[in-house]
């Protein structure tokens, strides 16, 4: 394999890595901290990307329409825990899964409803529509870099709440013990809504920004929850840091899967995963 | 003395077990208040009660007045009260320092007497070990770290539901010592403890509950009071 090609291959699957690690961070993250499978996940990358593409109808700039998108997924989000998953939180795993996977069955047939079931397209953004030339006949296009960067900036600034402010203080005492949490004076039930907000954010903003190198269409939001799942079991359920490896590692292995075996290119993911959890039954980092 | 926190008739149930049988229990402002009884009588429960971390079933919680029965425990709380409950309530994933900073706030009357810097002078042990995870302590540490925890959020009132048990006594001194240093700052406190002779000599009041029901509430109790022998047996 040529040097430059295997080049373009590690960084198409560290950006592909890169955003599947922001939808898995929030899924990592309200397990972890909340304790709540949520199934749901996925559909709040296909809401972010749908959303997207429907305020493009009347916006005429990309970055507009995702800063637009995404107060409304938050607020989307924070519904949903504050109506529906807050009602589970001492339940069992299975109650959690049944509601969860209910509003996956209503996202899609809203998402239906709403917008039909054709492939829409958005397109890149003119000033990143170019590429950067490697050699005569590679180049690799800067909205992937941009993707790529994003991203990395969000995972870095992830870090830093979580571990340097008081907000990243309380949602980690919540996931050690939140009574004691409600007994500081913390409202407990406020705190958790805005995690959940923050991982629909999160998970609105991939599905926003693939949208412009991938396409919109029905079921979109079930094929990352896969992945993601993968990519959070990978790491050790709860662990973001965790969560950041098996991203990483899922987007190379799926991009060489494709590239080095087209015929076993969906395998390629969980061979990883199954080699993963051979050495270390319970993830990464768990 | 205005009364900070009153339960009346308060009668709490877990499930079917009738565990306060209508109790009537108040602390006023600057008050130290030793709430005393054999093991199961009641005592958490009560405390819980105050703070709608259980619900009581029957009866009134106030605070300054204000009718506060049915609140969410965030919200009493923040009515200037800081809890340190049995077993101390550390945070697996939180350094000492974290503990401090996370819980930090004034008080309801924008004073902040306590401070990062005091706590730290005030348990000189935990400056020692500000990036420990909160229990990798040991027991004495914990609870130290427990009580600077809750005096970060500048409280008027300090519940403290058993803060000595399981100490080498020498830690037990230290922590004594502290208590009643911040009974000299005016902050009231509700003392739940095993050491009676210790409590007779700080409490302003003294409140006895036997099977969830108070049987002595005055100030006149000494080492040879009769109810002490028959309820606390000492
Ligand atoms: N969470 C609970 N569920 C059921 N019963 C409880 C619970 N907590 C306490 N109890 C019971 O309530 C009674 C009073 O307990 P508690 O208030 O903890 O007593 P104390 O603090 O005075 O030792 C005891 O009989 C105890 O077994
Ligand atoms: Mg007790």
């Amino acid at each position: 394999m040529d040097i430059w090609f295997f080049l373009i291959q590690v960084l198409n699957g560290l950006q592909y890595g890169l955003l599947l690690f922001l939808v898995a961070s929030g899924l990592t993250l309200i397990f972890g901290i909340m304790g709540i499978i949520n199934l749901a996940h996925g559909s709040f990358y296909m809401l972010g990307a749908y959303l997207t593409f429907w305020l493009l109808q009347s916006v005429d700039s990309l970055l507009l329409a995702i800063v637009l998108a995404l107060p409304i997924s938050a607020a989307v989000g924070y519904l949903i825990e504050a109506l529906l998953v807050r009602v589970l939180y001492r339940r069992d795993h299975l109650d959690q899964v049944l509601l969860t996977y209910g509003l996956i069955l209503i996202f899609n047939e809203a998402q239906r409803m709403l917008w039909g079931g054709d492939v829409h397209g958005i397109k890149v953004p003119a000033a990143l529509d170019w590429s950067i030339p490697l050699t005569d006949t590679l180049s690799y296009p800067v909205y992937r870099m941009a993707i790529s960067a994003v991203c990395a900036a969000l995972a870095v600034g992830m870090y830093l709440v979580i571990q340097r402010t008081r907000f990243g203080m309380w949602i980690r005492a919540g996931a050690s013990n939140r009574d004691m949490v409600a007994a500081l004076g913390i409202n407990v039930n406020l705190l958790f809504g805005a995690v959940f907000a923050l991982g629909a954010v999160l998970a609105a903003l991939s599905g926003a920004i693939a949208a412009p190198i991938s396409s919109i269409g029905p079921g979109m939001g079930d094929t990352v929850l896969i992945i993601c799942f993968v990519v959070v079991v990978i790491g050790g359920v709860g662990s973001i840091k965790g969560a950041f490896l098996g991203a990483l590692l899922i987007g190379l292995a799926d991009t060489f899967g494709k590239v080095l075996a087209p015929d076993f290119a969906s395998f390629s993911v969980y061979a990883v995963m199954a080699a993963v959890l051979l050495v270390k039954p319970r993830g990464l980092f768990a | 003395m205005t009364t900070f926190i009153a339960g009346t008739g308060l009668h709490t149930y877990y499930g079917s077990s009738h565990t306060l049988h209508g109790i009537d229990f108040a602390v006023r402002r600057g008050e130290t208040v030793a709430l005393m009884g054999r093991n199961g009588m009641g005592k958490s429960t009560l405390l819980k009660s105050l703070l709608g971390i259980v619900n009581p079933r029957q009866g009134k919680v106030t605070m300054n007045g204000a009718d506060v029965t049915g609140a969410d425990t965030h919200a009493i709380i923040r009515r200037g009260i800081a809890y340190v409950p049995e077993g101390r309530g550390m945070f697996h994933n939180l350094t000492v320092r974290e503990h401090l900073v996370m819980s930090a706030r004034p008080g309801n009357d924008g004073r902040r007497d306590w401070t990062y810097e005091r706590i730290l002078e005030t348990f000189p042990r935990l400056a020692e070990r500000l990036g420990s995870l909160g229990t990798h302590l040991s027991g004495g540490e914990q609870q130290m770290l427990a009580v600077g925890r809750a005096l970060m959020t500048n409280p008027d009132l300090l519940i403290l539901d058993e803060a000595t048990e399981g100490l080498a006594p020498l830690i037990r001194r230290e922590i004594w010592h502290v208590i009643r240093s911040i009974k000299e700052t005016g902050i009231a406190s509700i003392i739940v403890d095993k050491n009676v002779n210790v409590l007779l000599g700080l409490a302003d009041r003294h409140v006895i509950l036997v099977k969830g029901e108070v049987v002595y509430d005055g100030s006149d109790l000494t080492p040879e009071s009769e109810i002490l022998k028959r309820h606390i047996g000492v």
